[in-house]
């Protein structure tokens, strides 16, 4: 079973390619914010989560998170329900 | 403390800054004289306008402006009102006819915009309840509609049927409708949607289709209704949505189907009941255009001979295409918005206009000098365009 600090190293690996410059980055990380990503970058960065944990984030439940714990959060809950 | 609202802007408008210290604003040229479809005055330099939407070159038809400067006389100039109160005159009701035969459909409903158009017909269409499945790369007017209508939303990846077959089949049930949206050409790259792949899924998956074909209408297919025409699948298109001011020439835009209850959008899309309907000028030029687009097939043709001609000569001087098919969108692919930048001041100095275009207005993070075709565009005209790319880009 997935815990949320599994699946925040999972994460970070998949920012990877939206990471140029290589910042450290952790759960306090806000992802549009802190790398610069605009607004369809963070959209193809989510389609990534999605297809790793093969859940669905809708882009409604995006426009509330905004940090990797976040997100880490949203996808533990998916997979519990799951 | 105070936040100040507009802080949140500070980014784009330096980002504007730095190309304005270069002596630049490829984002706010402003055309002093039109001298004709293809042609414009920008101060004192005459420019080969490649980057308009003005696919059909119909903008100074005489027959059009005919149309439109009756219509100011008879109609005056404007409706000061919506299509639900003082604002539906006999023109307007005319053109959803005529348009209504052109795509040989039963209803069509049209709006001031084409960017209201999506709005109106994606939020009419689509409720709380319901979930829209969209290309990654639609144009923002989707995205705005899609969220307007408060709808579940769910993104697949761009012209890929086999990603949406499984983002639907992962899809939890709420219960309502599903809707997919397509694009007939994609405003940016200019390639199309795959339209029989995804017709594939519809028995699958039990949804209806929409196809945006603003880029598309007039454009493609055997009688230039768009997508569907030229795949020969517009019986498995339910929905349609277009502009008029690309084709046709005009401003405004459509929804349409031969769905029995289509009507009741009237009265359920806001941004068709409140907003001020479409001026006469504007709605009677386009009744004339669309006798036009019916009645000179050629011009059909001759827009695609220009895609192709413009296309192959770009591709030939070693530059990136945007896609690997022709439309009249035809993007070049820079490496980096610096580059876009300069190179897109040097083909605007050297005579030539195209579309700057750059992140997030592009997919995939891209950076691109858009050129759009024009059927009036003449055969000079475009290897003038291929020239200056050669002198300014890809040298």
């Amino acid at each position: 079973m997935n815990q949320i600090a599994d699946i925040v190293p999972i994460l970070v690996e998949l920012l990877k390619p939206y990471n140029p410059e290589n910042k450290t980055l952790n759960a306090e990380t806000d992802i549009p914010a802190e790398l610069n990503i605009d607004s369809v970058g963070v959209l193809d960065f989510i389609m990534e989560v999605e297809d790793k944990y093969d859940i669905e984030i809708p882009m409604n439940a995006v426009a509330n998170i905004r940090t990797i714990g976040e997100l880490a959060n949203y996808v533990f809950d998916k997979l519990s329900k799951a | 403390m105070m936040v100040d609202l507009l802080d949140k802007h500070k980014g784009i408008l330096e980002r504007v800054q730095r190309m304005t210290a270069m002596g630049i604003n490829g984002l706010g040229v402003t055309n002093d004289r039109m001298i004709s479809p293809t042609r414009a005055m920008v101060g004192n330099r005459e420019i080969i306008l490649a980057g308009t939407n003005n696919y059909m070159g119909i903008t100074f038809d005489p027959r059009c402006i005919a149309a439109g400067q009756k219509a100011l006389a008879e109609f005056g100039t404007g409706t000061t009102g919506s299509r639900i109160a003082n604002g539906s005159f006999a023109l307007h009701g005319e053109l959803e006819r005529e348009l209504a035969s052109f795509l040989g459909l039963k209803h069509c409903i049209i709006f001031t915009t084409g960017y209201q158009a999506n709005l109106g017909m994606l939020s009419g269409l689509a409720g709380p309840n319901d979930t829209i499945f969209l290309d990654a790369d639609s144009h923002s007017s989707i995205y705005d509609g899609c969220t307007l209508s408060g709808a579940k939303l769910v993104r697949f990846r761009h012209n890929d049927a086999a990603d949406l077959d499984k983002r639907m089949a992962r899809a939890e049930d709420t219960g309502g409708g599903r809707l997919v949206v397509l694009e007939g050409i994609y405003s940016m790259l200019g390639d199309r949607a795959p339209l029989k792949d995804f017709v594939a899924l519809k028995k699958k998956h039990q949804f209806q289709l929409c196809v945006d074909d603003a880029h598309s209408f007039g454009v493609l297919g055997p009688h230039g209704r768009g997508l569907g025409d030229e795949a020969g699948l517009e019986d498995d298109v339910d929905f349609v949505i277009g502009t008029f001011s690309k084709s046709v020439g005009a401003i405004g835009g459509f929804g349409a189907s031969n769905h029995p209850l289509f009507e009741s959008l009237r009265y359920a899309m806001r941004p068709y009941m409140f907003t001020a309907s479409a001026s006469p000028a504007s709605i009677a030029t386009s009744i004339e255009a669309l006798k036009i687009l019916k009645a000179e097939p050629e011009r059909r043709t001759k827009i695609m001979e220009n895609s192709a001609r413009l296309y192959n000569g770009l591709k030939g001087l070693g530059l990136t295409m945007g896609c690997d098919v022709v439309s009249p969108v035809i993007a070049v692919v820079m490496p980096d918005e610096l580059s876009t930048v300069s190179k897109w001041d040097g083909l605007f100095k050297a005579g030539v206009y195209v579309n700057m275009a750059v992140p997030p207005g592009t997919p995939k993070g891209l950076c691109l000098l858009r050129c759009s075709v024009s059927a009036a565009h003449t055969t000079e005209e475009i290897d003038r365009i291929i020239a200056i790319f050669k002198e300014a880009v890809a040298n």
